[in-house]
């Protein structure tokens, strides 16, 4: 099995090597922005109780940018199925569902990995202190929630690419579902302060906990169980669904 | 020996509820080291017939064996055992010739030496070994026909299934690709073959099975079908046993 996920990664990471650079300066354009105009420019005049707003910011841009890195990168195995049927090659070969889909989401990791750190740099570049993350034990617990992230919606994009019929139903969900996330979910602002109904709903959302894991690191305070408890509940749930549904297209 | 035991494939329409019978209760058996051709027109149940032989579909009843072995609790061995080759051409396309047939090896555990002599001998064999780091999108037709054959026979499979082989290929590509599957049988693959070019069953095949709307109608050498029907040719034979009426 372990060899069968490799070899699923290995693929992803031929393709990724030969476009990094292309990857990287397209994935750099939205956090450039967010910290230009919400860090930079509106931040300035803005405090928060923690300390600056750059600071404040920094654990939602990375949130949400693992979020939408992850989830675009496996949704091309949507054209895979759909459109280009080379995804017959996996269901034919004598590996498990669950080494494929594993296999997508540690490359999905990959990339989003790589955007976190870059955008870990440009936010210093833009004036973050990021003090808490001189600790090493808290720069691996800070990576490894990412990294939890990057597999939750790495796994929710592997599901859509296996149910969605057109590219126009997968920009749809962009839109209705990961765009109103990327702002809901205490990425720009703490949820406190949304109506309580509202807050209901966007604290059962996995963003809201990875935003509040990361945020409480960068502000040097305790590690709260429960977000980190929803996420890997989130985690295993969006696995088992995404294995059923390759099972599901091998039959 | 693959044997097919009243095999069935009904489809349910998402959209109208109603059911569509595709395969209908179909038994037969093909021999191991045979060329063996399944014919008939559009929406006969072939590519579902392969479907379900090659684990892609589940048949709604009915048995199939490998050697005695079922599908149904081995896939993994079957899937060890088959090469499938599909009517459209299904390559990775962000991947070159290469990386393609390593990727399928891969997926095949084949250890790493032996699938690199493997691949540059399959490539050198239907002659793209100079094309090996270009994108697949880049060959013609039957260069990707070609290598389509290769990629299924890199794990070295005991069965190759070859659904519509020559489909939209010139005649001496088509010509090529024939000799490439009698070169195979020679070889003691075992092949079951779809196509539509009836020439072509008569050609390669040493039995042929008729499918009509999901049933089997006939199944013989091409030879001893002519001679049943009283037909010149297997073409005749397959007008004659498929048409349904005039507008047929």
């Amino acid at each position: 099995m372990f060899d069968d996920i490799c070899t699923v990664f290995w693929r992803d990471w031929i393709v990724l090597k030969r476009r990094l650079a292309r990857f990287i300066l397209s994935r750099m354009v939205a956090p450039i922005l967010y910290l230009v105009a919400f860090g930079y420019g509106l931040g300035r005049s803005i405090t928060v109780e923690s300390g600056t707003y750059i600071d404040f910011l920094v654990p939602g841009i990375l949130a949400l940018n693992s979020m939408n890195i992850s989830f675009n990168s496996i949704t091309p195995v949507h054209a895979e199925r759909v459109y280009h049927k080379s995804l017959e090659e996996y269901i034919l070969a004598p590996i498990a569902p669950v080494s494929f889909v594993l296999g997508k989401i540690l490359a999905a990791i990959l990339r989003s990995f790589i955007a976190s750190v870059l955008i870990l740099i440009l936010a210093l570049l833009f004036g973050a202190s990021l003090q808490a993350l001189a600790d090493p034990a808290t720069v691996m617990i800070f990576l490894a929630v990412l990294l939890l992230n990057s597999a939750v919606f790495a796994a929710f994009g592997f599901i859509a690419a296996m149910t969605v019929t057109t590219y126009e139903s997968l920009s749809q969900l962009n839109t209705y579902i990961l765009l109103p996330m990327s702002f809901l979910c205490g990425t720009f602002f703490k949820t406190s302060t949304l109506p309580e109904t509202v807050r209901f709903f966007i604290e059962l959302l996995p963003l809201t906990h990875t935003v509040e894991l990361l945020r409480a690191m960068m502000t040097a305070t305790s590690i709260p169980l429960p977000p980190l408890v929803t996420l890997l509940i989130w985690l295993l749930v969006t696995l088992k669904v995404a294995t059923y549904l390759f099972k599901k297209c091998s039959k | 020996m693959i044997e097919i035991k009243n095999l069935t494939k009904i489809f349910d329409s998402s959209e109208t509820g109603a059911k569509k019978t595709a395969v209908d209760n179909l038994s037969f058996k093909i021999n191991s080291g045979e060329i063996f051709g399944i014919l008939g027109k559009n929406g006969a149940g072939k590519t579902t017939t392969i479907r379900m032989m090659t684990l892609q579909t589940q048949p709604t009843s009915g048995e199939i064996l490998f050697d005695d072995c079922s599908v149904e609790g081995n896939p993994e061995m079957i899937k060890q055992m088959i090469g499938v080759v599909p009517q459209h051409v299904n390559f990775d396309r962000d991947l070159t010739v290469i990386e393609n047939m390593e990727l399928h090896a891969r997926l095949h555990h084949l250890k790493r030496e032996e699938r690199q002599r493997r691949i540059q001998d399959l490539l050198k064999y239907v002659e793209l070994t100079d094309v090996t780091n270009e994108n697949t999108s880049s060959l013609s037709g039957g260069m990707k026909r070609r290598l389509l054959i290769m990629r299924a026979l890199i794990h070295r499979p005991k069965i190759l299934f070859l659904d519509e082989p020559t489909v939209a290929l010139d005649p001496q590509v088509r010509r090529r690709i024939w000799k490439l599957i009698q070169d195979l049988k020679g070889r003691g693959v075992t092949i079951i073959l779809t196509t539509h070019y009836i020439e072509e069953a008569e050609q390669l095949c040493d039995r042929t099975a008729l499918l009509k709307r999901g049933k089997l109608i006939a199944l013989d050498t091409p030879a001893h079908l002519c001679r049943l029907n009283n037909a010149a040719n297997l073409e005749d034979v397959f007008i004659k046993l498929t048409a349904d009426s005039l507008q047929d």
